[in-house]
């Protein structure tokens, strides 16, 4: 998902920074609010900026014969709203332009966009449905993070056809295009990241209980209060 | 082995039958390339060309994958570290609250 440094024209790189900072912005005041109010929770913070951080790196083959990465995006989504992870999925993008030579500073709106927006939005939007369907914790973790990962390759596909439609077949033709370069070779990556974060949630609601409590991702036990 | 443990093995294995199953059935004739730089490839036969270059890039691809690595190390070693820290301070409060953990 990472639009190499360059590979937007100028207007396509501008509008996409300005789409994403106020995002960026509010995220930053997120995070800092987060850190003050609830200062218990900036270890669960840490492991889910560390999370995106690792999943990010990690390129895996897929069916297609192509490889791609995950984004790990959409478990810290789930924890702790998006907006956090507006500011986190940036700070993962710049450190990759800067140091990996991976997306870039001119495409890093776009990257952003894709990755540390709507990501985490598809992951927590999705995540409350299957909630308020009646689904349970893991159910929706599973669903949300599959969903993050593959709205990020879409939304890429999206601004790549847009900033370069085809001769022939319009902005139309050049998505379908790009989402055969990157929608199918994430299908396996999606699901292979949505039981990482099945399995990370499974240690968490062991470990971290009354943190999950005071996000509200778990109700309290109300028998468990009651036995002690 | 608990029904707890069986299914954590059950999701790990998952996720490498996911990721190796396509290596062998494949049997070596796909290069994987990443989806990125064939999205860049599809953008070049456009004719287009990057306006801009990287303000640093590696200058092989050992420091290059050498530098992904090390990135998945940081992230990698944070997750473990705090994922440490919660359970050690859950068995304290079960040997507090004198459970068996």
């Amino acid at each position: 998902m990472h639009i190499a440094e360059g590979f937007l024209p100028a207007a396509h790189a501008a509008g996409w920074a300005l789409a994403a900072a106020p995002f960026v912005v509010h995220g930053a005041r997120a995070v800092t609010r987060e850190v003050r109010e609830r200062p218990e929770a900036t270890l669960l913070l840490g492991a889910a900026g560390a999370f995106t951080f690792v999943l990010s790196a990690i390129k895996l083959p897929s069916i297609t014969g192509s490889s791609s990465h995950p984004t790990g995006t959409g478990a810290g989504a789930i924890l702790f709203r998006p907006p956090v992870m507006a500011l986190l999925g940036t700070v993962v993008l710049l450190f990759q332009a800067l140091l990996l030579a991976h997306g870039g500073l001119t495409t890093l709106g776009a990257n952003a966009f894709a990755f540390a927006v709507v990501g985490p939005w598809a992951a927590y939007g999705s995540y409350r449905l299957v909630r308020r369907l009646g689904g349970g914790l893991l159910p929706g973790v599973f669903v949300g993070t599959v969903l993050a990962d593959l709205a990020t390759y879409v939304t890429t596909s999206v601004q790549l056809a847009l900033a370069f439609p085809d001769a022939t077949g319009g902005i139309a033709g050049a998505l379908v295009k790009f989402l055969g370069v990157f929608a199918f070779t994430q299908v396996p990556l999606a699901i292979g990241e949505g039981l990482l974060a099945v399995l990370l949630f499974r240690v968490l609601t062991v470990n971290a209980r009354p943190e999950l409590e005071r996000l509200g991702v778990l109700r309290p036990a109300a028998d468990q209060e009651a036995a002690a | 082995m608990t029904r707890r443990r069986l299914v954590t093995a059950l999701l790990v294995l998952a996720v490498l039958a996911l990721f190796t199953v396509p290596l062998l059935l494949d049997g070596g004739a796909s290069e994987y390339a990443g989806t990125d730089s064939r999205a860049t490839g599809a953008i070049e036969d456009t004719g287009y060309r990057p306006w801009f270059e990287s303000v640093f890039a590696p200058s092989s691809t050992e420091v290059e994958s050498g530098l992904f690595a090390l990135q998945a190390a940081l992230g990698g070693g944070v997750l473990g570290y705090v994922l440490g820290r919660l359970r050690g301070r859950r068995l304290a409060r079960d040997a507090d609250a004198g459970q068996a953990p």
